[in-house]
């Protein structure tokens, strides 16, 4: 494992006093977070607490209401969803969302479309087939014969392929049997050990607490506490909402 | 064999191949935006009067000023998409439907009004004086060049299409898009731009189809009605959203609509009734059509 990250330096995303909300029906209340590089952060709350509104509030799919979004010092809110892609944010989003009628290979070349990524992509691509054997042999297949763990991977590597400063994980364990997401949890684990920025959002709450660096508990559309993931899950909030979940 | 059926199969291949790039356009639109251009006729008519325009006043064939139309159409297409597909892109299907239907009314009465109802034709084109205007293939087969070149020049863009489509990168985020485009978005593919550029390429497909067509066929306002209506039935036939279904069905119709009436002894008035069976007996075996996914 790498050296803690320099908690004085400035954040490589900053959330302040986010609100977005849904045709009228706020979601989300006010949120303010940070992700400093090499960190793994994990937001982890009730189901409809907000949790994937924000990682879709940062890529641009949903527009906030008010409040900023900074990769840097660059201001993130109004860009579409495709400009911050291609500044380093890649978003696997909840449900996988692979393209089911196109191969694995096409898949993966999908996730270097931003021009950032083109000149590397050779090299990435041997990186990922690397971590996920089972996509290399697996190359041609259309992706909708994938086997949902298989799936996971392909949806994980088309978001490395973009060589992401920031690496945004929505549920990638739901719906896989333990086994499989035992490997998945792995594949963060080595991610984060090679210095990779992650923010992950996860059901699986034991165990995100133990493998991220911090994490920020959600109740609807608003941090109620924050800390070291350890430290967190001695906590009789996160108990008390981890029991509740 | 007997010499008419040869050459009806020749003729309706010929023209079923212009039919599939007609439809190759339409097909793309709506497997990238699950939008139906009613107005893919009107994009024909106006592509055949931007050829019989450009011979009128600066004698340029109908072959060479192919490109022109092509470049002309692709701008017809992204313009439609800005000002008119991109308003009603999550509206009502019904809206949808209204907003290009309303587009080809349109684009029709406005051809009447500028440059009246009358049928014109392009006087002795290029290809009408290659060889005499036609090859013989054999003792009472004929095969007219004009026909000729216009099926082969649709058979190239055909091919380049599916190049495009399932060779390069743009063609694979075209793909991207069709399938899902806000994951596509999150690739760093922007799905206006795609947009864009679908409703270019089949505007410039349908503008191919209507240049070659100049050199042949009588230019009137609602000359793109038929087509348009056949480009449908062939779009439904092939599968929706399917290029290659395009194609196949393209030729079948064009093959049905010569040499169905042929064999069967019908009068060739006929022929768009024994299309319309053919449409219906596959259907129905077959709602999604031959290589459809809806």
């Amino acid at each position: 494992m790498q050296a803690r990250p320099d908690r004085a330096s400035t954040p490589l995303l900053a959330v302040e006093d986010l609100h977005v909300s849904y045709g009228g029906v706020p979601a989300l209340y006010g949120l303010s977070f940070e992700v400093h590089a090499g960190e793994v952060v994990a937001l982890v709350g009730a189901n409809g607490a907000g949790k994937s509104t924000t990682l879709r509030a940062i890529s641009g799919l949903i527009p906030p209401d008010s409040g900023s979004i900074r990769l840097d010092d660059r201001q993130l809110n109004r860009m579409p969803p495709h400009a911050i892609a291609a500044l380093g944010i890649a978003h696997v989003p909840e449900g996988r969302r692979i393209f089911s009628r196109l191969s694995v290979l096409q898949n993966l070349l999908l996730g270097s479309y931003a021009r950032t990524a083109r000149s590397t992509e050779q090299q990435t691509l041997e990186e990922v087939l690397t971590l996920f054997p089972r996509l290399r042999e697996r190359l041609h297949q259309p992706a909708g014969t994938l086997s949902g763990g298989e799936q996971q991977m392909l949806a994980i590597g088309r978001g490395l392929m973009l060589r992401p400063r920031l690496l945004m994980l929505d549920e990638p364990s739901l719906g896989l049997a333990p086994l499989i997401v035992e490997g998945i949890f792995d594949v963060v684990r080595t991610l984060s050990a090679s210095g990779m920025t992650i923010l992950l959002i996860e059901q699986n709450v034991q165990e995100t607490l133990m493998l991220a660096h911090r994490a920020y508990v959600l109740q609807v559309g608003q941090i109620v506490a924050t800390g070291a993931g350890v430290d967190l899950l001695q906590s009789d909030l996160v108990r008390r909402a981890y029991l509740g979940l | 064999m007997d010499a008419t059926i040869v050459q009806a199969v020749l003729s309706g291949a010929l023209i079923g191949m212009i039919y599939a790039l007609i439809a190759a356009g339409l097909s793309l639109i709506f497997g990238l935006m699950e939008i139906v251009n009613f107005a893919h006729g009107e994009f024909l008519m106006l592509a055949m009067f931007s050829s019989f325009w450009m011979w009128e006043l600066w004698r340029l064939d109908p072959l060479a000023s192919l490109p022109i139309t092509a470049a002309l159409m692709f701008g017809v297409g992204v313009l439609t998409n800005r000002l008119l597909v991109m308003r009603v892109l999550n509206a009502p299907a019904l809206a949808q439907i209204f907003a290009t239907f309303g587009l080809g009314l349109f684009l029709r009465a406005s051809a009447q009004y500028l440059w009246t109802a009358d049928f014109r034709a392009i006087q002795d084109p290029f290809l009408s004086r290659v060889a005499g205007g036609r090859i013989a293939l054999g003792r009472d087969v004929f095969i007219g060049v004009p026909q000729l070149v216009a099926a082969v020049i649709a058979a190239v863009a055909f091919a380049l299409l599916g190049l495009l489509i399932r060779r390069t990168r743009l063609g694979l985020a075209l793909q991207a898009v069709a399938e899902d485009r806000s994951t596509a978005a999150l690739m760093g593919i922007p799905a206006g731009r795609m947009f864009d550029l679908g409703w270019g390429i089949a505007a410039a497909c349908v503008g191919i189809a209507g240049a070659v067509l100049a050199s042949f066929y009588y230019i009137y306002p609602s000359v793109g009605v038929t087509f348009a209506l056949l480009a449908y039935i062939i779009v439904a036939l092939g599968g929706f959203g399917s290029i290659t279904g395009a194609l196949i069905a393209g030729i079948m119709v064009g093959l049905v609509e010569i040499v169905a009436p042929l064999l069967l002894g019908i009068p060739p008035a006929y022929k768009y009734a024994l299309v319309f069976t053919l449409y219906l007996l596959v259907v129905l075996v077959r709602p999604q059509g031959l290589f459809g996914r809806y």
